[in-house]
C-alpha cells in the first residue's frame, strides 16, 4: 500500500486520536493544550501536503484517491482554514466541560472534507461526506443545553440524513449503470451509450447530496440556523470548510458526465437560485450571525459559476479554488471578529464599534468588503477570476446575474458597516479575554490584505491545477 | 516615480492619521493640508516637464503586480489625464483646507479625505485597466464613509444610495473590462496595448455588449440622464467640501473613463453609436438645466447644473468620436473642449459647493427663498459666488466659456443641429444662476440673517486659489490648451 500518499490524512487521524486520549486524562482546565495539539497535527498535515506538491497528477490506492493539483490545493486551503478555526476556539470553549474533544471533532470533520475533495471513487465520496457530516452534527449542537443550538443541530442532522441518503441512492444507481465505483471507469462507461433516464436520476441525486454540504439551494436551509445557533467557532467551520470539499467533489463528479446530460444548465440554475435566495433572505436580517449564514449561502452560488464553465474555460478550476480560498479567508475573519466580541449577534450591539474597538471593527469591515469584492482585497481577485471564466465560457448572462446579486449583497453588508461607523454607543464593548481569538482575527485580517496584494502568489499556486483524470 | 509620489504621499498621510490616535485637531488639519498640497506641486512640475510633441503617454512607470493575469501597477499620463489630475489634486487641497464641522473626529475626517485624494488621482494616472478599476472602486468606499459619517440630513440614506447605485455601474465596468481583456492575445490589462490594438474592432455583438456595459458604467458615474438619480441626494446631504470633491473630481472619473476606455480602445464601435451618445448628452444638457431652474434648494440647484455641464463634456466626447470624413479639426476641438470643460467644471463647481458649505456652516439652511440681501452683510461671499456663477454660466473671459466654445464649435462641424439645441442649455443656465444670485444676495434681507458672518480668511484664501484657476484659464488658456491639444490630436487624428 502506498501509505506515503496519505500521510497528511494520517497525521490528522493520529492527531485526533491523541486529542481524544489527552482530553480523557487531563483536567478540563488544561484542555486548551488540545488546541495546540490540533494545530500541530494540522501543521504537520499541511507540511506533508506541500511535500506532495509538484508531482504529476495521478490516482492512487487503486484509483480511489486523487493526488492532483486540485486536491492538494484545496487540501491546503482546508487545512489553513481549519487552523484558523482551531485558533479562534479555546477561549470560547474554555467553560465547556467537553472542551478537549471539540478539537478531535474538528480534525475528523477536516479529514472528511479532505476526503471529499480527493475522492476519485463514489464510495470514497460517500465516506467523506458521511465522515464530515457525522463529525459536524455534534459541532453544531455543541452547547447542548441551549435551545437554538439544539435546533440548529437537529435541522442540520435531519437535512443531512435526507440528502446523504439521496447521495447514496445516486451512487448505487450509478453503480448499477456502469458496474463500477471508480471515476475513470464510470467516465468510460458513460461515454458509450447508457440509460439516460437512470443517469439523470443518479446525477440529480448526487448533485442534491452535494448541495447539502455546499449549503446550496435546495438543501441550504440548515445554514442560517447553524450560523446563528452553533458555537461561533463551529459556525465559522461549518459555513466555510465543508463547502470547499463539496465544491471540488461536485466539479470532479460533473466532469465525468457526458455532454448530453445537461449538467451545465442544472448547475447554472442551482447557482442562480442559490445566490439570489441567499441574498434576498439576508437583506432584512437583524441578527449578524444569521445574516452571515445567508450571505454564505449566496457565496456558494457564486462558487458554482466556476463549475458551470468547467471544461469550457481552462481556468475554471483555478478560479474555483481561488474563489473558495478568498471566501474562506473573508468569512473566517468575520466570524473571528464575532467570536472575539463574545458572539454578540444583534445588529444593535455593533453600533459605534469603530470607536470602541477599532481593530475588531476594521477587520470586520475589511472582511465584509472582501466578501463584496472590493479591490484590492483578496475577495476582489476571487470574484474577478470567477467573472473572467464565466465570460470566457460564454455565460455572460450568469455573470450579469452575479453582478446584480453582488450589488444586492453590498446593501446588507453595509447594514452591518453603517452602524459600526456612523452610530454611537454608551456601553463598553465586552471581548473574550486572552490572545487566541484576537490573534486568529488579526491573522485572518492580514491575510485578506496580503492575499490581495500578493494575489500573484495565489494565482501562480492555483494557476496550473487540473484533475488527474 | 513622480506619479507614484503624487498618489502615494496622500495615502501615507492617510495611514499616518489613521494609525495614531494622538493627533489634535489642529495638527491633523495642518498635516492634511500640507500633504494634500504635495501632489499639486508634483503634478504641476510634471506639467512643466511634459513634452507636447512627445509620445501619447509620458512619465510611464511599470511594476508587475499579478503578471499571470496580465495585471500590473502601470502609471502614466497623457495631456488629458495630466490636466484632469492636476485639477483634481487642487480641488482636493482646497476642500481639505476649507473649514468644516468634523463632528469630533477630525483625524478620521482628514484621513478619509487624503485616502480619497490618493485613490482619485490613481484613477486618472492608471495605465492599467484593472488598476483603474481598483482605484475607481476604492473611491466609492471613501466617498461612502465621508458622506455617511460627516453628512447632514439623511446622510446615511444618501451614502447607501450613492454606493449601491454607482457600485452597480462599476461592476458593469468590471465585466466590460474583462471582456476587453479576453479579446487580446496575449491577455493583458495594459491600456497602451489595448489602445493600439483596438481588439474588438469588427467583433459585432460582443463589441456591442462590451461597449454598452462600459458606457452604462461610466454614464452612471458621470451622470448622464436618465441614470443620474443618485446625484442630487448625495450632493445635498454631503458636507460642503465633500460635495465639492464629488462634483469636482468623482464625476470626472466617468467622462475621463469614456475618453480613456471606450473612446480610445473601441474607436470603431464608438463611432457607430456616437450620435446616440450625443443625443443622450443633449438630453442631459437640457434636462439638467431645466430641472436646476426648478430647484429652490441652493445645493440641489448647483447639483443639477453638474448634470448639465457633464452633458457638455459627453457631447464633446461623442462628437470627437464620430469618425465622419474631413472633420478631424472639429472633432479635435470638441475633445479639447470636453477636457477643458472637465477642468473648468471641477474648479468652478468645486468653488460653488465650498460656498454652499459656508452657508451650511453659518445657517444650516439651503432654501433659496429664505435668503435675500446678503450683499451688504457678506460682500466677499457675494463676490466669489457671483464670480463662480458667471464662470459656470459661461461668461467670456472665464474658464467655462473657453470649454463650451470649443465644444460647440466642434459640434457645429459634425452635428450642427445638435449644437443648436444644446446651446439652449446655456441660456437656461444663465437664467438659473442669475435668479439664484438675485434671490440670495439682492433684495431685502430677512431679519434672521442679521448675524450672518462674511467669509473668514481661510475661506476666501481657498476661494481665491480656485477662482484664480478658472480666471486664468479664461484669460490665458494657452498653457492648458497646448497640453490637451497634443494628446487630443493623437487620439482623434492618429486613428
Amino acid at each position: 500500500m502506498p501509505i506515503g500518499d496519505v500521510l497528511p490524512e494520517i497525521s490528522l487521524t493520529l492527531g485526533a486520536v491523541a486529542i481524544v486520549l489527552f482530553a480523557s486524562f487531563v483536567r478540563q482546565r488544561q484542555h486548551h493544550w488540545a488546541a495546540v495539539l490540533a494545530l500541530l497535527a494540522i501543521g504537520l498535515g499541511a507540511g506533508l501536503t506541500v511535500a506532495q506538491w509538484g508531482g504529476t497528477p495521478r490516482l492512487t490506492f487503486s484509483g480511489v484517491w486523487a493526488l492532483d493539483g486540485v486536491a492538494l490545493a484545496s487540501k491546503l486551503v482546508v487545512l489553513i482554514a481549519g487552523a484558523l478555526v482551531v485558533a479562534m476556539s479555546p477561549e470560547w470553549m474554555r467553560t465547556d466541560r467537553r472542551h478537549g474533544e471539540y478539537y478531535a471533532l474538528v480534525l475528523f470533520a477536516l479529514l472528511g472534507v479532505i476526503m471529499m475533495a480527493s475522492a476519485s471513487d463514489t464510495m470514497e465520496l460517500v465516506l467523506g461526506v458521511l465522515l464530515s457530516s457525522v463529525a459536524s452534527y455534534p459541532l453544531a449542537a455543541y452547547h447542548r443545553g441551549w435551545a437554538p443550538a439544539l435546533e440548529a443541530g437537529m435541522k442540520y442532522f435531519l437535512i443531512g440524513a435526507l440528502t446523504n441518503t439521496l447521495l447514496t441512492i445516486g451512487v448505487v444507481v450509478l453503480f448499477g449503470l456502469t458496474g463500477s465505483t471508480g471515476y475513470p471507469d464510470i467516465a468510460q462507461a458513460l461515454a458509450t451509450d447508457s440509460d439516460r433516464l437512470a443517469l439523470t436520476i443518479a446525477t440529480a441525486c448526487v448533485v442534491l447530496g452535494l448541495t447539502f454540504k455546499l449549503a446550496a439551494f435546495p438543501a441550504h436551509a440548515w445554514m442560517p440556523d447553524v450560523a446563528q445557533g452553533s458555537p461561533v467557532p463551529a459556525a465559522a467551520f461549518l459555513t466555510v470548510i465543508p463547502k470547499i470539499g463539496a465544491a471540488v467533489a461536485l466539479a470532479r463528479f460533473v466532469s465525468l458526465l457526458p455532454p448530453d446530460v445537461a449538467w451545465r444548465a442544472i448547475v447554472a440554475s442551482i447557482s442562480v437560485a442559490t445566490m439570489t435566495l441567499g441574498n434576498v433572505a439576508a437583506l432584512r436580517q437583524t441578527d449578524v450571525r444569521r445574516l452571515l449564514g445567508w450571505s454564505s449561502v449566496s457565496q456558494s452560488g457564486y462558487a458554482l459559476m466556476a463549475i458551470v464553465v468547467l471544461g469550457v474555460s481552462d481556468q475554471a478550476l483555478p478560479a474555483l479554488v481561488f474563489f473558495l480560498a478568498s471566501y474562506a479567508t473573508a468569512n473566517l475573519a468575520a466570524f473571528a471578529v464575532v467570536t472575539h466580541l463574545r458572539g454578540r449577534t444583534a445588529l444593535d450591539d455593533y453600533r459605534g464599534l469603530a470607536r470602541h474597538a477599532p481593530i475588531a471593527a476594521t477587520i470586520l469591515i475589511v472582511s465584509l468588503l472582501s466578501l463584496v469584492g472590493i479591490p484590492p482585497l483578496v475577495g476582489f481577485f476571487g470574484k474577478l477570476m470567477l467573472f473572467r471564466v464565466t465570460l470566457e465560457g460564454g455565460y455572460a448572462w450568469l455573470a450579469l446575474v452575479a453582478v446584480i446579486n453582488t450589488v444586492v449583497s453590498l446593501f446588507y453588508y453595509l447594514r452591518i458597516v453603517a452602524p459600526m461607523m456612523f452610530g454611537s454607543r454608551q456601553s463598553a464593548v465586552h471581548v473574550l479575554s486572552g490572545q487566541w481569538a484576537r490573534s486568529a482575527m488579526a491573522v485572518a485580517g492580514v491575510l485578506l490584505i496580503v492575499g490581495g496584494l500578493g494575489a500573484e502568489a495565489l494565482s501562480l499556486f492555483t494557476g496550473s491545477i487540473r484533475f488527474a483524470l | 516615480m513622480i506619479l507614484t509620489a503624487a498618489l502615494g504621499l496622500p495615502m501615507l498621510g492617510a495611514l499616518a492619521l489613521a494609525v495614531s490616535s494622538r493627533w489634535t485637531e489642529t495638527a491633523a488639519r495642518r498635516c492634511a493640508i500640507v500633504v494634500s498640497v504635495l501632489p499639486v506641486l508634483l503634478l504641476a512640475w510634471a506639467w512643466r516637464q511634459f513634452d507636447p510633441q512627445g509620445v501619447l503617454f509620458q512619465f510611464v512607470e511599470e511594476v508587475p503586480w499579478v503578471p499571470s493575469l496580465g495585471m500590473g501597477y502601470r502609471l502614466g499620463v497623457d495631456g488629458i489625464a495630466l490636466a484632469v489630475a492636476t485639477m483634481s489634486a487642487l480641488v482636493f487641497s482646497a476642500s481639505i483646507a476649507y473649514p468644516v464641522d468634523t463632528k469630533h473626529q477630525p483625524r478620521q475626517y482628514y484621513a478619509w479625505m487624503l485616502f480619497l485624494q490618493s485613490v482619485s488621482l490613481g484613477v486618472f494616472l492608471a495605465l492599467d485597466l484593472l488598476l483603474f478599476y481598483v482605484f475607481f472602486d476604492l473611491s466609492l468606499v471613501g466617498m461612502f464613509f465621508l458622506i455617511g459619517r460627516w453628512g447632514h440630513g439623511q446622510a446615511q440614506l444618501a451614502a447607501f444610495k450613492f454606493f449601491l447605485y454607482t457600485f452597480f455601474g462599476s461592476l458593469l465596468l468590471l465585466l466590460a473590462i474583462i471582456g476587453l481583456y479576453l479579446s487580446v492575445e496575449p491577455r493583458t490589462f495594459d491600456m497602451r496595448v489595448l489602445i493600439e490594438q483596438q481588439p474588438l474592432a469588427g467583433a459585432g455583438m460582443t463589441a456591442g455588449l462590451v461597449f454598452l456595459a462600459l458606457m452604462l458604467g461610466f454614464a452612471i458615474k458621470t451622470p448622464v440622464v436618465p441614470v443620474h438619480t443618485w446625484l442630487p441626494q448625495a450632493h445635498v446631504d454631503a458636507p460642503g467640501p465633500v460635495s465639492a470633491i464629488l462634483a469636482g473630481v468623482l464625476l470626472k472619473m466617468g467622462t475621463y473613463g469614456i475618453i480613456r476606455i471606450p473612446f480610445a480602445m473601441m474607436a470603431e464601435t464608438f463611432s457607430r453609436y456616437a450620435l446616440i451618445i450625443a443625443l443622450f448628452a443633449v438630453a442631459s444638457i437640457l434636462y439638467g438645466a431645466f430641472v436646476a431652474l426648478g430647484q429652490s434648494n441652493l445645493k440641489r440647484r448647483i447639483a443639477y447644473t453638474s448634470v448639465n455641464h457633464m452633458g457638455y463634456t459627453v457631447l464633446g466626447i461623442a462628437v470627437a468620436g464620430a469618425l465622419i470624413q474631413d472633420t478631424e479639426y472639429a472633432r479635435e476641438l470638441a475633445l479639447v473642449g470636453a477636457t477643458v470643460e472637465m477642468v473648468a467644471h471641477g474648479l468652478i463647481t468645486g468653488a460653488l459647493f465650498l460656498i454652499c458649505g459656508s452657508f451650511w456652516q453659518r445657517t444650516e439652511e439651503y432654501d433659496l427663498d429664505s435668503y435675500g440681501g446678503l450683499l451688504r452683510q457678506a460682500p466677499w461671499l457675494t463676490a466669489f459666488a457671483v464670480l463662480a456663477s458667471f464662470a459656470s454660466l459661461g461668461l467670456p473671459g472665464l474658464a467655462g466659456f473657453v470649454a463650451e466654445f470649443h465644444i460647440f464649435a466642434g459640434t457645429f462641424g459634425v452635428y450642427p443641429w445638435l449644437a443648436v439645441i444644446g446651446v439652449l442649455g446655456i441660456l437656461v443656465t444663465a437664467a438659473l444662476f442669475l435668479q439664484m444670485l438675485q434671490k440670495v444676495f439682492f433684495g431685502a434681507m430677512p431679519e434672521r440673517w442679521a448675524q450672518f458672518e462674511d467669509l473668514r480668511p481661510i475661506e476666501w484664501g481657498v476661494l481665491v486659489v480656485l477662482s484664480a484657476g478658472f480666471v486664468l484659464i479664461g484669460v490665458a488658456p494657452a498653457f492648458l490648451l497646448t497640453l490637451v491639444e497634443a494628446s487630443a490630436a493623437l487620439l482623434v487624428g492618429g486613428r
